[in-house]
């Protein structure tokens, strides 16, 4: 085994281990085949397991997420790519009234074991209709599981848990982690969805991220060593089930939360989030919360303005320092 | 605002030497974004449009300055053809304060609205509705103008396609969908992924549109085309739809080397270049090879000269960030 591996490469990876454990599983999506998807994180699926169980698709997303539903209501585990997580929207039919319902419709009867997989975030200037981070779309939608893996080893293990769920995941793969690089999964690595990893320990204030916002968050913390304050940094690894406890844990050490956001303050999991805390854990808080997040504005194109909206190390430096003097 | 098409007669030498020129600078400004991209200055991604000019540039000319475009993310060529210039278009490309859309949109969102040029969309097929809904409003002002959708082969097989041929049918208004075939959508062969040879002319008669095909490279029989379809839809004939097979010279997107296209296709293709074929036609009609090259030249020193202006201006000021959200300018959500 290599002794590092790319996020990208994390996420063939994972996907080929569960092809080859289980042949119920297929793909399909726009250009995974032998072009090996546009982020190169199907490379090697189709030369591996041929256009028998990887299908390239025409741009249809609805004909994509319907398909795979079908599919995966008469025995099969479909992992679908939408390209880019905005063009979710084109097929919100049935992430949002089909997918996730039909469990619940017919008295639990039929069930839906899909992935939908997509590219999500912003960081790298593709504009407003390319950059978007989604998840908190997601999240507004009883029925289904959010992934959303910060490092490779967690790309291998959580996509094993997704496509081994009988219940339909949509898994955010980060472009602007894409190119990072880990230690690699061990054989048979599966992490549970549902299971947050408290990545670095720290006494005075719990910063809590998901996805790209993690490697922002821990340097966040290694600047706010060296000025004496300690952060301890929660990777939240998945949105539903949402581990709220692991949180509550961390403030039960701490007593100060920050949550970090790519996603628009308006509607983001840190609200769903410090609204658990301010129920369940209010008695635990020296400080008010604090939620780090965009801006509610389309994702400009330009990085001075992109930079402005979405939250950088400093603006995570600055209100953790403003909330430690609080 | 005209309201006559701004070209009369593209056997008159004068108009098919301006067509000539006006493809030779989006040629040079499409070299050059690809140039400052490599150079490191724009960034993002870009999806050039080198060999799609006679698309852009004959269907502008059939139309009136007051009719209504929509594009793809692959749009340089169509703002440029309706009236962006190539500094504008740079400056957005580089992320310039001056640029069209202030550095907002970026290359993928093209938009010069004063010229009717409605915006560059990077949701494949989420445009050819919005054509519908313009036309239909241009037909409740009773205004004469029509909309054109210009999109890719691919977006034939998004359902926003087919909501959007079968609604301007049935409501007979006056659109043009203006699909650039050009044989791929990313890295896929169209025929791959689409079971009828035409992907978007083989369709439109199912939803009772015409479906007509011309040589997108030839500028001069795009133009005559989206004419003819314009004529009749500005008479109140309903939809047109104008399948025009034309080549990218470029990958689908700045990373890209297009590997995945045989050479022999490749080389067909260049030797169709829509530059060439009117250079070809300049010179049956008489014009000294002169007379062409001085349009190169002077294509080349705008472009020179809008890259030079481009790379000075400044950059914007990172608190228009927060502007533009609301009507009123702003970005306020809460009180
Ligand atoms: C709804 C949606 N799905 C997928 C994509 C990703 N994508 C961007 S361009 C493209 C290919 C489009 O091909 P085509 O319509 O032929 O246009 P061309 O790029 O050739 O001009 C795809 C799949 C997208 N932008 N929007």
């Amino acid at each position: 085994m290599a002794d590092v591996i790319t996020y990208r490469q994390a996420v063939a990876e994972g996907i080929a281990r569960e092809m080859r454990r289980d042949p119920a599983v297929v793909c399909l999506g726009e250009d995974i085949g032998a072009a090996g998807g546009v982020f190169k994180t199907t490379a090697g699926l189709h030369e591996e397991f041929g256009s028998g169980r990887v299908w390239d698709t025409p741009i249809s997303e609805q004909a994509i997420v319907g398909a795979a539903m079908g599919a995966a209501m008469t025995g099969m585990r479909p992992v679908a790519e939408i390209m880019f997580s905005d063009f979710l929207a084109c097929c919100w039919d049935y992430l949002a009234n089909e997918i996730p319902k039909v469990r619940y419709m017919t008295g639990g009867q039929v069930t839906v074991p899909l992935v939908v997989r997509t590219a999500n975030g912003g960081g790298l200037g593709f504009g407003a209709q390319h950059s978007q981070a989604t998840e908190n779309w997601a999240l507004t939608v009883p029925g289904l599981k959010i992934a959303a893996p910060a490092t490779p080893a967690d790309v291998i293990g959580m996509m094993a848990a997704a496509i081994r769920s009988d219940d339909p995941v949509v898994f955010f793969e980060h472009k602007g982690l894409l190119a990072t690089k880990g230690p690699p999964a061990p054989p048979d690595h599966v992490v549970e969805l549902g299971q947050a990893a408290v990545l670095r320990e720290g006494d005075d204030v719990t910063l809590v991220a998901l996805a790209s916002m993690v490697p922002l968050a821990l340097a966040a913390a290694e600047r706010l060593a060296e000025e004496g304050i300690d952060a301890e940094v929660v990777d939240l690894r998945c949105l539903v089930p949402l581990d709220a406890m692991t949180v509550l844990g961390s403030l039960a050490k701490t007593s100060r939360l920050v949550t970090v956001e790519e996603n628009p303050y308006q509607g983001g999991w840190g609200g769903t989030l410090v609204s658990i805390v301010a129920d369940e854990g209010f008695g635990l808080l020296d400080a008010p919360v604090r939620r780090v997040a965009a801006a509610c504005v389309p994702l400009p194109f330009a990085d001075v303005l992109e930079a402005e909206v979405i939250p950088t190390v400093d603006k995570v430096v600055a209100t953790v320092r403003d909330l430690s003097a609080y | 605002m005209t309201a006559a098409p701004r070209t009369a007669d593209v056997s008159d030498t004068a108009e098919l030497l301006a067509l000539y020129e006006e493809m030779a600078v989006i040629r040079r400004t499409e070299k050059a974004a690809h140039d400052l991209f490599l150079s490191g200055l724009v960034k993002g991604t870009t999806h050039l449009a080198a060999g799609h000019e006679a698309v852009a540039v004959g269907a502008s000319a059939a139309l009136r300055d007051d009719d209504y475009v929509f594009a793809t993310y692959r749009g340089h060529h169509h703002a440029l053809a309706r009236g962006a210039t190539p500094e504008e278009c740079l400056a957005e490309l580089m992320s310039r304060a001056s640029g069209l859309c202030g550095a907002k949109g970026g290359s993928m969102h093209l938009t010069k609205a004063s010229g009717n040029m409605l915006g560059s969309y990077a949701i494949v097929g989420a445009h050819l509705p919005m054509a519908v809904g313009a036309a239909w409003s241009a037909r409740l002002r009773g205004t004469g103008q029509i909309a054109v959708a210009f999109f890719g082969d691919g977006a034939t097989n998004i359902g926003a396609f087919h909501e959007a041929l079968n609604l301007a049918a049935v409501w007979k208004l006056p659109v043009l969908f203006v699909c650039e075939n050009n044989l791929y959508m990313e890295y896929t062969p169209i025929a791959d992924v689409t079971a009828v040879a035409h992907p978007a002319a083989d369709r439109a008669p199912a939803y009772g549109i015409p479906g007509e095909i011309v040589d997108g490279n030839d500028v001069v029989a795009v133009r005559e085309a989206v004419d003819r379809l314009a004529g009749r839809a500005r008479a109140g004939d309903g939809p047109g739809l104008l399948e025009a097979q034309t080549y990218r010279h470029f990958g689908h997107s700045r990373a890209d080397p297009a590997t995945y296209r045989p050479a022999e296709e490749v080389e067909r293709w260049l030797k169709h270049d829509p530059l060439d074929l009117a250079r070809g036609r300049l010179a049956e009609l008489g014009v000294p090879a002169g007379t062409v090259a001085a349009a190169d030249g002077r294509a080349e020193a705008v472009v020179q000269a809008a890259v030079e202006a481009a790379k000075n201006a400044p950059a914007p000021d990172p608190r228009d960030a927060l502007t533009d959200v609301w009507a009123d300018g702003g970005a306020r959500w809460r009180t």
